[in-house]
């Protein structure tokens, strides 16, 4: 869908959100859900710039690292993608402190979901970069770029215009993985409004509050990196 | 001791029964998701009026997370008369989350078939249902098969989901081990090394087929 239509679905999402907030059977729920929104907002946050930097790291040393570190990328790839989120989730949150190492459970979240999606977003990040044409690589040497050059000057801004999309999928992934962290205790949108529901039994204005609130910020985040990709396009001097 | 050889063989038998509910639950799902969303794609074609709403209908399913689907149909379904059990709540959740991606894939699917093939459908005088099934559809699934497979990967991983509404699927069955015994570590370990292994050699499947079909494609 275009940006229009999305946004058209964002204003109704707000609408339909502001109008219910407003209603006595809604609105009881509205502090706790804000609340837990909050913590989902942080989550995601937190989420995405780990995600984003493990996705450069990894990507980028399968590509260009030498072989031990590049094993290591294709490693922690395949474990992350090949296991549930939830598995590892779990094992970070119950198994790891068996080792002796204790983190709370908001940096496990933030651990877990981060490198999940990280692990998604180097192969992103490898499929962006190889698809740069090899003569701009070319002609970086023919200008005597040395290679940290040519990658980070030349390969990787043209590199980024690709991955915005596919980053944008991610993110979505992102946001709804932590709902996942409900399960290991942490007070997010889902647990708050699971919490609601077994004290009030109100499983009806609870959840249609919850579904919004999750569609309200998917789509803040879809229509943000429609954006950025406009702009991305026109720096690179393309047509947008 | 961290790690007790012992007690993971001993808890395997369990395991392995609960693992039979996740596969169960993976096939139906993803069985669902694909017929679902061939329908979904179809429909669009053939009554070009319904693709506002299906979009708007995909978007809002691919926006929202999964489990916050598989609660409400568990939990708000009974409230409208629709009462299921647990697993086939979660399955139905999970198949109508991923029949919204499977439409997506589906399209792509479409939309790379030339307009010519339609136009030489029409010049061979068949109407636009037979066009469709016997030269469209034939075409345009094939490419897909990778992106549909991938699909089921990611389905697979998501059963531990269902574990948030007591289906004894793999990981409910490790947090119940977990909690009579006091020990996650092997439970754990143990799905977390099954999901791996299983999606591992379905990634070398789908890169078998994937193969297959390329050949298959070039003249």
């Amino acid at each position: 869908m275009g940006v229009t239509p999305l946004a058209i679905m964002l204003g109704l999402t707000a609408a339909a959100l502001w109008w219910l907030a407003g209603h006595e059977d809604y609105r009881p729920f509205m502090p706790g859900l804000v609340e837990g929104a909050a913590v989902t907002m942080r989550i995601t946050v937190a989420g995405a710039i780990l995600a984003v930097a493990a996705a450069l790291t990894a990507g980028l040393a399968r590509l260009y690292a030498p072989a031990p570190l590049r094993w290591l990328a294709v490693t922690y790839v395949e474990l992350f993608r090949g296991t549930s989120a939830l598995v590892q989730l779990f094992w970070l949150f119950f198994v790891l402190p068996q080792f002796g190492v204790t983190i709370d459970a908001f940096t496990v979240a933030v651990l877990a979901l981060g490198l999940n999606v990280g692990a998604y977003g180097a192969e992103v990040v490898r499929g962006a970069v190889l698809a740069v044409p090899l003569h701009q690589w070319e002609a970086g040497l023919a200008l005597n770029l040395s290679r940290r050059q040519i990658v980070a000057r030349i390969i990787l801004p043209q590199a980024v215009v690709a991955m915005i999309p596919p980053w944008g999928n991610l993110f979505i992934e992102l946001l709804k993985g932590t709902s996942l962290v409900s399960l290991i205790t942490l007070a997010d949108l889902t647990f708050r409004a699971q919490q609601m529901n077994q004290t009030t039994m109100q499983t009806g204005p609870i959840f249609t509050l919850v579904l919004l609130g999750y569609l309200f910020m998917s789509l803040t985040i879809t229509i943000g990196m429609r954006l950025m990709e406009r702009r991305a396009i026109r720096g690179l001097g393309r047509r947008a | 001791m961290i790690w007790d050889w012992a007690f993971a063989i001993e808890i395997l038998p369990r395991l392995g029964q609960a693992a039979i509910v996740t596969v169960q639950a993976t096939v139906m799902g993803f069985a669902l998701a694909a017929t679902l969303g061939l329908g979904l794609t179809l429909a669009r074609i053939a009554w070009p009026r319904t693709a506002l709403p299906i979009s708007v209908g995909v978007e809002l399913v691919r926006s929202t997370p999964l489990l916050i689907q598989i609660f409400v149909l568990y939990f708000v379904g009974p409230e409208i008369g629709l009462v299921l059990d647990a697993l086939t709540a979660g399955t139905l959740a999970i198949g109508v989350h991923y029949a919204a991606y499977c439409s997506e894939v589906y399209r792509a699917g479409f939309e790379a078939v030339p307009r010519s093939q339609w136009e030489a459908a029409e010049a061979l005088n068949l109407n636009r249902g037979t066009a469709l099934m016997r030269i469209i559809l034939p075409q345009a699934i094939p490419p897909v098969i990778p992106a549909l497979g991938n699909y089921l990967v990611a389905l697979f991983k998501e059963t531990p989901l269902l574990s948030a509404i007591a289906v004894l699927e793999l990981m409910q069955t490790a947090k119940i081990i977990g909690s009579e015994s006091f020990r996650y570590t092997e439970p754990i370990t143990l799905v977390g090394l099954f999901f791996l292994g299983m999606s591992l050699i379905s990634a070398a499947l789908i890169r078998l087929v994937e193969a297959r079909i390329t050949q298959g494609v070039r003249r």
